[in-house]
């Protein structure tokens, strides 16, 4: 039997398994709408429940075949091409609130319930999961946990890292493990969750998650102000991070086409936040911008959108900068981006940035190349989540130094047959 | 140990970077839970990275097992010696390599003690946040291994939360770099899983940290309740109205008994004692503060005092931070349990541990995160008394099984250790371990860093990882899981 023949008959044996896991109705052929950068799988298989999901994932682990876990399909472009793609194994079916304890401040949710309905959910009791993450409305919370995807909120509330206390995982092998749990304060044994926060699905298919939440704020003001340079916006940057201000959020804006905006968030109560506004104008050398109001907190999801204006092609990257190396490293990218290159860019006081770079693939290559170039000499990083079609070959995460080999070893010990998202995390991952 | 190893590692640390005596060996025989005592081979105190590395270079080849410690504080065994095997204390690496306020990063050699992270950033008006209320003496290396805690953690999180990179010498003596002073460095999140892994993952030579710019304000409130069914509900009604204060503590009468005994913090004589601070602009504390007072006095609070002054709040922690050691004023003998329930289930549980305390015949005193569900119930006993010491563990341990039945967990901050692995398979399902033990076989798959702490039964590295099957010495009878 030939290598293509021995292949196809893998495929149909794994197809009427996982009927018989799953029904006839969950699993289907793939079509041009399950592409995985560039990569066309063979099954879209749809479980209705985690022990069903770990089965599946036996499966296909048995039959050598390539697994690639999605959510909503929101960042499946984040990562490298993957080397294989076989199945495409959707939690669309897991979507539900598992349980929201309000009085203990934690929740419990399947891992294909969006964040826009978990937030909804949560909100019915004046709570929230402090993350503003990109796409909430098609978003999981399983797709954002593994490409730990977070928003400006986070220099008040920390990342998933810190707002995830527990999750349940599929291995590639079946097992389904859990750690941490409904408690916020829990140090007994190692930290899964964290784990499995951002490593792209290649460790596990995340079924489940509890985090712990935040309550709503009672009141928010935004404040802006337009600043003369790039510089004179990281000094006040700077100075807001040095004060007693207790502000949720503070980001820097920037572009080709517009003067550097610092923006500020607060949340609290009415009083608290009269006495801040009025400290905080005080810092600004300008008058605040008015009228933008919460719109300005969009300026991420804006900068990484493909409807946003321009139809042509680009590129979009997450940068990690010193906090203090903000306005250095946007004026690292205006330099290189010159005249031919149409940049913005959005970076939070935290130091992490994303950028978007509109101009044709090699252009916008050698723009990145020189960047990631330039932010890993200073130990920052740069990750690549969505290129131009003439950019392939550029790897998507750039250097992770000296612990590449213990991170494989990590990976060998729970996927050792490469099954999940093969080729698609750092260095070959 | 042959005497050419003794040789071979004195050469790297020098005379006096090795301890070799009985009688000096004894001050390593354990840490801070002291019911465990192992006397190890032999004592190293390297003062730079390079000699940690060399030191595990020597093991590693050697097969010799090696336990990191710190300052010794810890209260769960971790830093026990094993037999056979040396200990490796940190000590003298207790250099503060790098304070950079633009960036609030402090850069630290492991040995250097957590107050004194606060007290060189303090005069910028920083904080390092993680708050053990060990922290005149406790490391920042011994912190990282446990993942500590303490009060301010509700509002600040834990050193997890704090630590940003680490450099760390593993099992093999190779170095590796977690982490980093910029956040989100790509690839796994090993940094997440090294802090809080009881040194079992290798040994942190090197961490950086992030501080916090101190609030412009901190007020204390102490209220007194009838018991922790009052004092309880005023946590709930906090939480439930929208505020994260900044820490709340509560303390049972037996246990604001000993702190006065031991401090004089001048605490009420109360069924319990809520002490909860918030922090933040002055507008905005006050006006939170006016809130927490109502709530109080709506659940049956007689007495509410603020601290007005930084003495006066101080005060009022001292008695609050003394209370393990104050247990010692009012029993001969005690053991500190550090269980963790979801906070709403705390009138069950405290209920259910006054019936077990009554049915063993011994005293629990009760000391709470009670913000986080964190619960320190201390076992009073008397050793000398026969059987007494068998019946506070039992008791102890009941405590605990309470707690996971809770839906919570054995350990908030102390960590695992020697001392309550056999209750993570009460915990966790044997997956769930085999899983962890994945992480540990791809960090040292010899097993030589702090083994057999965490886990009730470790899993051989060389097996092909895959669905847990019964080990042969097991299925044969000969070893068994707990």
């Amino acid at each position: 039997m030939d290598a293509s023949v021995s292949a196809k008959t893998t495929a149909n044996t794994f197809e009427t398994d996982a009927r018989a896991i799953v029904t006839a109705k969950y699993v289907r052929a793939a079509g041009t709408n399950d592409v995985v950068a560039g990569v066309q799988p063979g099954f879209v298989v749809e479980p209705g429940s985690e022990q069903e999901l770990a089965k599946i994932l036996k499966l296909a682990n048995a039959a050598g075949l390539a697994v690639i876990p999605r959510g909503g399909g929101t960042k499946a472009e984040w990562g490298n091409r993957p080397a294989r793609a076989d199945v495409v194994l959707s939690t669309a079916r897991l979507h539900r609130v598992i349980e929201h304890a309000w009085a203990d401040l934690t929740v419990s949710v399947e891992a294909g319930c969006t964040i826009e309905k978990l937030q909804e959910t949560l909100a019915k009791h004046g709570q929230r999961l402090a993350l503003d993450a990109l796409w909430p409305e098609r978003a999981t919370v399983g797709g954002v946990l593994s490409t730990n995807d977070s928003g400006a909120l986070r220099l008040r509330f920390g990342s998933l890292r810190d707002l995830v206390i527990g999750v349940t995982v599929a291995l590639a092998d079946g097992t389904l493990a859990s750690s941490g749990g409904r408690v916020v304060k829990n140090v007994a044994g190692y930290d899964l969750p964290k784990l499995a926060t951002g490593a792209l699905g290649t460790l596990g298919v995340i079924t489940r998650a509890f985090f712990r939440l935040h309550p709503l704020p009672k009141e928010t003001r935004t404040i802006s102000c337009a600043t003369k340079d790039i510089q004179e916006a990281q000094r006040l940057v700077l100075a807001i991070q040095n004060s007693k201000l207790a502000h949720s959020a503070l980001q820097m804006r920037s572009g080709a086409e517009i003067r550097p905006r610092v923006d500020v968030l607060f949340e609290g109560t009415e009083a608290g936040l009269t006495a801040q506004m009025e400290q905080l104008k005080l810092m600004m050398s300008a008058e605040p911008v008015a009228g933008y109001g919460r719109r300005v907190w969009s300026a991420r999801q804006e900068i990484c959108s493909a409807d946003n204006k321009s139809a042509g092609e680009f590129a979009v990257a997450k940068f990690a900068t010193l906090p203090a190396l903000i306005a250095d490293t946007v004026d690292t990218i205006a330099r290189l981006a010159a005249a031919e290159v149409r940049w913005g860019v959005v970076a939070q006081a935290t130091g992490i940035g994303w950028v978007r770079l509109e101009a044709k693939g090699q252009v916008v290559e050698s723009v990145l190349r020189e960047f990631r170039a330039g932010l890993e000499r200073g130990g920052g990083s740069l990750v690549i989540v969505h290129r131009p079609a003439g950019m392939v070959e550029l790897d998507a995460w750039g250097n992770v130094g000296d612990v590449l080999p213990l991170m494989r070893a990590v990976k060998w010990q729970f996927d050792p047959g490469g099954t999940l998202n093969p080729g698609r995390f750092v260095g070959g991952i | 140990m042959e005497s050419r190893i003794f040789d071979e590692l004195r050469k790297i640390v020098g005379p006096r970077g090795l301890i070799t005596s009985r009688e000096e060996l004894h001050t390593y025989e354990c840490d801070g839970l002291t019911n465990f005592r192992v006397l190890p081979r032999a004592v190293l105190l390297p003062d730079s990275t390079e000699q940690v590395q060399k030191i595990v270079r020597v093991c590693h080849r050697e097969r010799i097992p090696f336990v990191a410690r710190g300052s010794g504080t810890g209260l769960s065994g971790g830093a026990l010696p094993v037999e056979n095997g040396v200990v490796i204390s940190l000590t003298r690496m207790n250099r503060i390599l790098e304070v950079d306020f633009a960036n609030a990063r402090v850069v630290v050699e492991p040995g250097v003690i957590n107050l004194d992270v606060t007290g060189r950033v303090a005069p910028q008006e920083y904080f390092y946040a993680p708050d053990p209320s060990s922290q005149s003496i406790c490391s920042i290396g011994g912190n990282v291994a446990e993942n500590s805690g303490g009060a301010h953690c509700l509002k600040y999180g834990f050193t997890t939360t704090h630590v940003l990179g680490l450099e760390v010498v593993l099992a093999d003596g190779s170095l590796v770099h977690l982490g980093g002073k910029t956040l989100d460095a790509p690839g796994y999140d090993l940094m997440g899983v090294f802090v809080g892994s009881e040194g079992t993952l290798g040994i942190a030579t090197k961490i950086i940290l992030r501080v916090v710019k101190r609030p412009e304000c901190a007020r204390t409130l102490l209220a007194a309740f009838p018991s922790t069914n009052e004092a309880g509900a005023a946590v709930s009604d906090t939480i439930a109205a929208g505020m994260l204060p900044a820490a709340i503590e509560m303390m049972d009468n037996l246990a604001i008994q000993a702190a006065e005994a031991a401090v004089h913090a001048n605490y009420p004589n109360c069924g319990a004692l809520l002490l909860v601070e918030l922090d933040g602009p002055v507008a905005e504390v006050a006006a939170l503060m006016a809130h927490v007072d109502e709530i109080c006095r709506k659940n049956g609070a007689w007495e509410i005092r603020v601290a007005q002054s930084d003495a006066e709040r101080a005060l009022v922690w001292k008695g609050r931070k003394a209370a393990f050691a104050a247990m010692g004023r009012i029993s001969p003998n005690y053991i500190v349990q550090d269980g963790v329930i979801p906070r709403t289930e705390l009138p069950n549980v405290m209920r259910e541990i006054g019936r077990l305390s009554r049915e063993a015949g011994l005293r629990v005193a009760n000391v709470f995160h009670a913000g986080d569900g964190n619960l320190h119930p201390l076992v009073l006993f008397d050793r000398r008394i026969p059987g007494q010491e068998e019946t506070a563990e039992g008791l102890s341990s009941r405590i605990l099984e309470l707690c996971i039945a809770a839906g919570g967990s054995i350990t908030g901050e102390h960590g695992v250790g020697e001392d309550k692995k056999k209750m993570m398979s009460k915990m966790y399902s044997e997956p769930d371990l085999e899983t962890m033990q994945r992480v540990r076989c791809a960090f040292d798959p010899l097993q030589l860093s702090n083994p057999s702490k965490i886990f009730p039964t470790p899993r051989l590295c060389g097996e092909k990882p895959g669905e847990y099957v019964a080990h042969p010495l097991e299925a044969a009878g000969i070893a068994e899981r707990f």
